[in-house]
């Protein structure tokens, strides 16, 4: 039987991998996003689980919200990303480097 | 019923309405050439919009099944918020100008993200609080990357959504915890479910990861990485944007989730806020001082101030709530202030930010210096000036609160702070020589706008205009 907590289990680990992805990455401003996207799906897991097993339609809609939100912050991020790219002329994130202090 | 609801969402409604008909008269009415009347147009409805705001009726009204929260507190916040970003824009379009900028989509990025911050002030729902926070960020990320053929502008604004997306990310997985724990995203029903003693500990995480998001938009140590990076490759009136309004909105919020949806346990997080202000006074005031930038020392200064003004909310009672927001009101005055002084810095009609170009600024421009040491007193929090009359209100609420070795220490923090504003008064009043003068400063709107502000730090310690009172009651109904 798949209780509530495999699913938190689940969302748990996939929030970590996220967050592991956003500091120890050091190759590809992409694979950021990807994090990104990763620590909002976990997000989703975790609200769809409790919202089934509390019966409750709220953790739904959140999720409907977050999902949508999700798609603005990845359009926007990979904007950013190409006019950063066309300065640059790299997407590497040791090279995201101009300022510091 | 609906029509009562939306009712209460009246202003934000006509602002995004406003913003989107800008959108649609922009692109097809002229692009670029209507970005300056546009600009003087969105701060016109702020200000309209801030009347409609505090004009409107006195009890708390509640909507959308208490998803959205109009009372005092909300009000008070929406005004400084309003006409922050009023003032804003009108000090603007010089620097635009100089730098080729006059964007049309400027004005209505920052309306959108005002939206997003009036929705954040009285969202009652761990829903309204998140797409509040989102639109409001969203529009920041792209106005930060504005200067889209500079690297520093773009490097800012990529730095600023991978930061700020990842707080969202924080934010959101403490939402889903609260939400599970407690059984429903209404602050009232979360702070029904926070007991005193028989408190979840899934409620808890959530609770610090909440925390954590929202000290990443104050910009509150150890979350303060951005803070300096998009503060220097951001334009400058982008900046003094980002140092203002957004900074009172999320401070709002903060005082707003703690009070509303966690009042039950303020033991708990009273601890955790208590720690990021002392480690943000503290780390402000150090980092600061190796600064040659005076857009990165703005930073760092708002770091630390953010550290003083969280330390009312960490008093934890509605007398440190009503101190937090008269030293944000304060704050915001003196950083417009600071800002327009900074837009003013210019060498042969090209920006400059070096801290050195200042020296013997007060022989070039004696007005200009004269105000720009009023506003650097203040910000140090130099006795007869209004910036320690904020502290003192903080001050105050710490020690009603028993939490008088932070009081102590946050004065030590100040005085070490204290330095690095002193240093600019030294090198504008008794520097060397400089190799090439600033230009003469000729825009009539910074420089009033400069003398304004001063002319509020001074007049100020002997009346703020009510606003303390004003605070106060706004504080009186978000603690009960």
């Amino acid at each position: 039987m798949i209780g509530l907590e495999h699913y938190l289990t689940v969302a748990a680990t996939l929030f970590v991998i996220g967050i592991f992805g956003l500091f120890l990455n050091r190759k590809n401003v992409i694979i950021l996003l990807m994090s990104v996207e990763l620590i909002l799906l976990s997000v989703n897991i975790n609200l769809v689980a409790f919202s089934s097993f509390a019966q409750d339609l709220v953790g739904q809609v959140f999720t409907l919200l977050v999902l949508t939100v999700a798609a603005a912050e990845a359009a926007i991020g990979l904007a950013i990303l190409v006019s950063f790219f066309r300065n640059r002329g790299t997407i590497a994130v040791e090279d995201v480097n101009v300022m510091k202090g | 019923m609906i029509q009562a609801d939306l009712n209460v969402i009246l202003p934000e409604i006509f602002l995004s309405l406003f913003a989107m008909l800008a959108l649609l008269v922009g692109v097809y009415g002229g692009k670029d050439r209507l970005s300056v009347p546009l600009i003087f147009a969105t701060a016109g409805i702020f200000v309209i919009l801030a009347f409609m705001v505090s004009g409107s009726s006195n009890g708390t009204q509640i909507a959308f099944k208490s998803m959205f929260v109009n009372d005092g507190f909300a009000r008070f916040s929406k005004v400084l918020i309003l006409i922050a970003a009023a003032v804003v824009l009108i000090i603007s379009p010089d620097y635009l100008r100089s730098c080729k900028l006059l964007n049309f989509e400027y004005p209505i990025l920052i309306a959108l993200s005002v939206v997003g911050m009036m929705v954040m002030v009285s969202s009652g729902d761990l829903m309204s609080l998140y797409m509040g926070l989102e639109l409001q960020s969203l529009s920041l990320y792209v106005v930060a990357s504005m200067r889209r053929d500079s690297l520093k502008s773009t490097e800012a604004g990529l730095k600023y959504f991978v930061l700020g997306a990842l707080s969202s990310g924080l934010l959101l997985y403490g939402a889903s915890l609260c939400y599970g724990y407690a059984g429903t995203t209404n602050f009232e029903g979360i702070i029904a479910a926070v007991g005193d003693d028989n408190t979840d500990v899934g409620l808890l995480i959530g609770l610090v990861l909440i925390l954590s998001g929202l000290a990443f938009k104050v910009s509150a140590v150890p979350f303060h990485m951005w803070t300096p990076d998009v503060y220097e490759g951001a334009p400058t009136p982008v900046t003094a944007f980002f140092a203002t309004a957004p900074k009172v909105a999320a401070m709002a919020l903060f005082a707003r989730v703690m009070h509303d949806a966690f009042g039950g346990i303020v033991g708990d997080w009273q601890q955790i806020i208590t720690l990021i202000s002392l480690l943000s006074m503290y780390l402000g005031a150090i980092a600061a001082i190796g600064q040659n930038n005076i857009k990165r020392l703005m930073a760092y200064s708002s770091i630390a101030h953010m550290g003083y003004a969280l330390m009312g909310l960490a008093s934890g009672t509605a007398v440190g709530v009503g101190a937090m927001l008269t030293y944000m009101a304060i704050y915001v005055t003196m950083n417009i202030g600071t800002f327009a002084f900074i837009l003013t810095m210019e060498r042969e009609g090209q920006p400059v930010t070096d801290i050195a170009s200042l020296s013997m600024l007060s022989r070039a421009e004696p007005a200009k210096a004269l105000a720009m040491l009023v506003l650097l007193f203040s910000l140090a929090g130099i006795p007869p000036s209004l910036g320690f009359f904020a502290k003192w209100g903080v001050w105050n609420a710490a020690i009603n609160a028993d939490l008088i070795w932070l009081v102590v220490a946050s004065a030590l923090a100040s005085a070490i702070g204290a330095y690095y504003y002193l240093r600019i008064v030294y090198l504008m009043y008794f520097g060397q020589e400089p190799q090439e003068a600033l230009d003469q400063c000729r825009a009539p709107i910074l420089s009033s706008v400069m003398g304004l502000s001063a002319m509020i730090m001074v007049v100020g310690v002997v009346s703020l205009f009510g606003i303390e009172g004003a605070a106060k009651e706004a504080a009186n109904t978000l603690v009960r």
